[in-house]
């Protein structure tokens, strides 16, 4: 019984990867690019939070909103104002400019916030559980994360379906010159796509400053869980994403039952095996 | 005022100039067909007008206004639509979401999804098929109608019969009437010089990146298209 409690423990936390991963899988698909600082973008979320926390004194719960309007502009103006251009000077520019921007924001917050571990403290959910035997116990938060991030996922996966705007994001996917021929700006829908996707780093990045702590370089390894839950699950397909961070998820919690510590390990040799045997991942999208 | 007004314009790709001092108008309601061999510099002259190319603004105006400078996405939105050679049908979507994406710009008049569908009778069954399973012809019939979905005042279509075979060719070309008949000013290129004559009230033929003939198809002779297509 004991493993049942460890694998629904892990799919819980699959459910916070794929909220992480649902924005950088976005920019990826949309745009081509691959964003380097998309683990910073989402501790910079939770460190919004604080800051609100601190000078509002209110729960964590209440500022997600407000995190989120933050990180959709704060994305729209760096998309359009840095990344834009260096996506015109070639891939490998616009690589490097993320990895410019995760060592500012990095920077800046060791600079802002000391590089103490903090943490959000979201009071009495934190703890509270639903017994479901002595073995099986889940708790409360854990569960919220997860019904958030599959909530996320199908209005993300509404957007992209049913709206003239998602469809501009497919359209431009599939081909952008033809998409710009269709009268769809790319440089403004390629704006909206990041703040859509820090959009829901916000909310990803809150919720993982509840359930741990967080410093100024916790970014990079957080995107590496995304990277590894949207290769596993598969390129473009948004509910291979969420499948990707649950294998992960239970690897870890698995791996960390078996051996206290080894959780990231086996989380990364999973991911390892999984690339070798299926490289195009689980749910890939077969097209053309 | 002519509808589309070229100005002396050349233009190309870095150092390889494709076009040299193109002088062409093209009044509202006309259909135009421009002819020419491979490497002639028709596709490059359709990007010139749909601004896949940009040139100085004053060289191509559009209804009076100077356009040259602007990009695609805002040409689309004053009138200019371009189905581009090759096809580029967004191979993820469905028939029905290719026809959504091809109104995005918000541009009003009678081609709605219905009046394609209509035009095209082989694609009202497919709608809910993604692009990329169709055949080649029903591509191009789908780019055709994408292409109208923004009821365009001038329509550019880059060789429509690339790659297709002569019946499907020809299924593609009997939607014409009806294209032409809405009142949308029509600017086709063609290396079937046959197909291109049959609906053009007038012609251009270009050689080498330059205009070698214009007129009117009744008043020019086979012979005169010949010389002027091969440059003898």
């Amino acid at each position: 019984m004991i493993w049942v409690n460890d694998i629904i423990q892990g799919i819980l936390l699959g459910g916070l990867y794929a909220l992480f991963a649902a924005g950088l899988s976005l920019v990826f698909g949309v745009m081509r690019l691959v964003n380097l600082a998309h683990g910073d973008f989402g501790v910079m979320a939770a460190y919004i939070s604080l800051a609100i926390v601190g000078s509002l004194h209110v729960n964590p719960f209440y500022t997600i909103l407000m995190v989120m309007v933050v990180m959709a502009i704060f994305g729209y103006a760096v998309q359009r104002g840095l990344l834009n251009f260096a996506m015109d000077a070639g891939p490998l520019q616009a690589i490097l400019a993320t990895f410019g921007i995760a060592i500012i924001i990095q920077n800046v917050l060791l600079e802002r916030f000391t590089a103490n571990s903090k943490g959000l403290d979201a009071g009495a959910i934190e703890t509270a559980v639903i017994k479901l035997s002595n073995q099986v116990v889940i708790g409360w938060f854990p569960l919220v994360t997860a019904i958030v991030s599959v909530i996320v996922l199908l209005g993300l996966q509404f957007f992209l379906g049913r709206t003239r705007m998602g469809r501009a994001f497919r359209a431009t996917a599939d081909n952008q010159r033809a998409a710009q021929l269709m009268g769809i700006d790319n440089r403004h829908l390629y704006g909206m796509a990041m703040a859509f996707a820090l959009t829901i780093v916000a909310i990803g990045g809150v919720f993982i400053g509840i359930r741990t702590t967080f410093n100024p370089s916790a970014g990079p390894m957080r995107l590496i869980f995304a990277y590894e839950a949207v290769i596993i699950g598969g390129l473009g397909s948004l509910w291979g994403t969420l499948v990707g961070g649950i294998i992960l998820g239970v690897a870890q919690v698995l791996g960390d039952h078996a051996q206290q510590g080894w959780g990231i390990l086996v989380g990364h040799l999973v991911f390892l095996a999984l690339l070798a045997f299926r490289p195009q991942g689980l749910f890939a999208k077969q097209v053309q | 005022m002519s509808l589309l007004e070229l100005n002396d314009v050349s233009t190309g790709y870095g150092h390889f100039q494709a076009l040299f001092n193109i002088n062409l108008r093209i009044e509202e309601g006309e259909t135009h067909a421009v002819i020419g061999a491979n490497g002639a510099g028709k596709s490059t002259l359709l990007r010139t007008i749909c601004g896949l190319l940009r040139t100085e603004a004053e060289k191509v105006r559009f209804d009076g206004r100077p356009v040259g400078q602007l990009p695609p996405n805002k040409r689309v939105g004053l009138g200019i639509s371009y189905v581009p050679e090759g096809r580029w049908v967004f191979p993820s979507l469905t028939v029905a979401e290719n026809l959504m994406v091809g109104a995005h710009s918000r541009r009003t008049g009678m081609w709605t999804m219905d009046k394609v569908y209509e035009l095209f009778p082989l694609l009202s069954r497919l709608r809910q098929r993604q692009a990329f399973s169709l055949s080649g012809g029903e591509q191009q019939a789908l780019a055709i109608g994408r292409g109208l979905m923004s009821n365009p005042r001038l329509l550019l279509l880059d060789e429509v019969s690339l790659g297709l075979a002569p019946v499907v060719v020809e299924k593609i070309y009997e939607a014409m009437p009806a294209i032409i008949k809405s009142g949308t000013t029509v600017l086709l290129v063609e290396q079937d010089v046959g197909q291109a004559i049959r609906f053009a009230d007038r012609i251009t033929c270009m050689l080498e990146g330059r205009q070698v003939l214009e007129g009117s198809p009744k008043e020019i002779s086979n012979e005169e298209i010949f010389a002027a297509y091969f440059g003898v």
